[in-house]
């Protein structure tokens, strides 16, 4: 095993309490705008797709894997934020509700 | 280390806070648009940090890629409506799976390409987040058109369905470890692209509609996986943190709504819950069980609710499938211009994803504040006038504690028939969304409303207001 992999193993496993500490406090009011925000957060993946479709893997097959995954990512982060703002933006208290 | 390397891993570094804080903001609703803002400015930092990385050497792709992908995800996100929320988030979660599935393969290729042969913790990352990634891709979509009625809701089973599935897996598992037992070509690698994006397939396909808040969730946290895994791949420490992050919280919510149904998440995935339909749609006259149900007119529900002091409102998913939950705002503002306390007692499944109903209700222009979740709303059902029940079956069915052997025996419920009067508003005495019978309609403190929820809700409005 190599030094770094166990640097990513580190911070992988530190990474789960983080993830389990923060989740456990949104009221059940707001697990679908939560649900869609971290699938909004996995759209991170994008970052790893513009590494691949960036890297010139080469041949026909290294063009479509490279497109189909910035496609893909571009669709999972766009999408992801645009509706969870849109989502957000609906839920008003009492005091600041205007009626449309 | 070089300025090159180490100012966009700072820039990493920032993107990782900004995300743990997003999500620690969204715990109230007062903060949480803050939240999304800083979870997107997270997402740019990344972005742009990325485009200075000494591994890209073409952008053509990227480019087309991304012209193509940001306006497909902006459009249908602005457009969809708030009750097929669950399968958008089901489409761009299976997005996500599929992104990380190619990526890895990406690297796959890359690595053979550079003729050094890959060790096995190379191989190992990218044969996990190709597998974990293309079940999700599968399955989301599968979840999707279940959502989106492109196909049956029900469970769909058949004769050794389990031994099937059990015959891909073991395929899956097989060639994987042939592969990292240095089997590295190709046609492997393409052949367990095919046995994963079959294993998702086959994994959603027994499970009910009913239980599709659970199975996106789940297929939510397998996508945050899969990008975690493909950090590793990649060795980069934001998509690990990142995707750690995302499947932490999903399994945790996976965790939260199967508890919510009293039910085991194995007996969700392999339960095929609901699989055999009793009896179909049938008309108000033929009552479940042949016990009396007392019909009531809008008038005499109007009346009873304008001359109430506290109504509680329990929604269901059959009030946004009539798009009544306008009308429904309407009702509670006449009755509270009467000073009628009204208040909304959510079921935590109610709806089609975890707190689905909140965001149809907030749509609606309903404060949140009047919104109740099930544990705090229960011990006031008691000191209730009335209990209006719109669109929900399920999830006030007493036959949750009563009947040890229903299906939903020790489902939490919401504790409606303990209010003084009920008043239900349903189309038919069709059983719900589970299929289970609901002794609540033969309960002599309940009023059953036929007809469209919308049309109910209206009259019920109007007549409150005319009281």
């Amino acid at each position: 095993m190599t030094e770094h992999f166990l640097m990513e193993l580190t911070v992988f496993v530190l990474a789960i309490f983080v993830g389990f500490e923060v989740i456990s406090k949104v009221p059940s009011m707001l697990h679908t705008p939560l649900m869609s925000a971290t699938n909004a957060i996995h759209g991170i993946v994008v970052v790893g797709a513009m590494l691949i479709a960036g890297a010139a893997i080469g041949g026909t097959i290294g063009h479509v894997i490279g497109i189909a995954a910035m496609i893909l990512g571009a669709i999972n982060v766009v999408g992801g934020f645009a509706v969870t703002e849109r989502m957000l933006e609906m839920f008003k208290g009492r005091t600041e509700n205007r009626p449309r | 280390m070089t300025a090159t390397q180490t100012i966009p891993g700072l820039a990493y570094l920032v993107t990782a806070i900004l995300f743990i804080l997003g999500l620690k903001f969204l715990s109230s609703p007062r903060s949480a648009r803050t939240g999304n803002i800083l979870a997107m400015v997270g997402m740019v930092i990344a972005v742009v940090a990325t485009c200075f990385d000494s591994g890209i050497v073409t952008w053509t792709d990227i480019i087309l890629g991304a012209v193509i992908g940001a306006p497909i995800g902006f459009i249908s996100a602005r457009l969809v409506k708030m009750t097929a929320m669950p399968q958008m988030v089901a489409l761009f979660n299976g997005a996500g799976g599929g992104a990380a599935a190619l990526v890895s393969t990406g690297e796959f290729l890359r690595l053979l390409k550079s003729g050094a042969v890959p060790t096995w913790d190379q191989l190992l990352p990218i044969v996990l987040s190709t597998i974990i990634g293309s079940v999700s891709f599968s399955g989301s979509i599968i979840a999707f058109a279940k959502l989106q009625e492109l196909m049956t809701g029900r469970p769909i089973t058949y004769a050794g369905q389990q031994i099937v599935n059990a015959i891909v897996l073991i395929a899956v598992v097989g060639l994987s470890a042939w592969l990292l037992l240095g089997n590295v070509a190709v046609p492997v690698f393409a052949g367990i692209v095919v046995a994963s994006l079959l294993l998702g397939i086959l994994g959603v396909l027994p499970i009910g509609g009913a239980d599709m808040p659970v199975v996106i969730s789940l297929l939510n946290s397998f996508t945050g996986v899969a990008v975690a895994v493909t950090g590793f791949a990649l060795n980069s420490t934001v998509l690990i943190i990142s995707g750690t992050l995302v499947g932490a919280s999903g399994t945790l919510l996976t965790m939260l709504m199967a508890t919510a149904m009293n039910r085991s998440l194995a007996n969700v995935l392999f339960g095929a819950f609901g699989a055999a339909p009793k009896g179909g749609e049938a008309g108000p006259a033929a009552a479940a069980g042949g016990g009396a149900v007392r019909s009531a007119s809008a008038e005499d529900v109007a009346t009873m609710l304008a001359y109430s002091r506290s109504v509680i409102i329990a929604p269901g998913y059959g009030m946004a499938v009539a798009q009544a939950q306008h009308a429904v705002r309407e009702l509670a503002s006449n009755l509270e211009k009467r000073g009628v306390d009204v208040k909304f007692a959510i079921h935590p499944v109610a709806g089609r994803m975890p707190g689905h109903m909140n965001v149809l209700l907030a749509e609606a222009n309903v404060p949140y504040d009047q919104l109740h979740e099930m544990d705090e709303i229960n011990p006031q059902f008691e000191a209730a006038d009335v209990a209006l029940v719109i669109g929900a079956n399920d999830v006030t069915n007493p036959a949750a504690r009563s009947v040890p052997n229903s299906p939903i025996y020790g489902m939490p419920i919401l504790d409606v028939d303990k209010a003084k009067n009920v008043v239900v508003l349903k189309r038919s005495m069709a059983t719900g969304f589970a299929g289970i019978d609901n002794p609540l309609f033969e309960n002599p403190k309940t009023m059953m409303l036929f007809g469209d929820a919308k049309d109910s809700v209206q009259k019920l409005a109007a007549d409150v207001a005319a009281a």
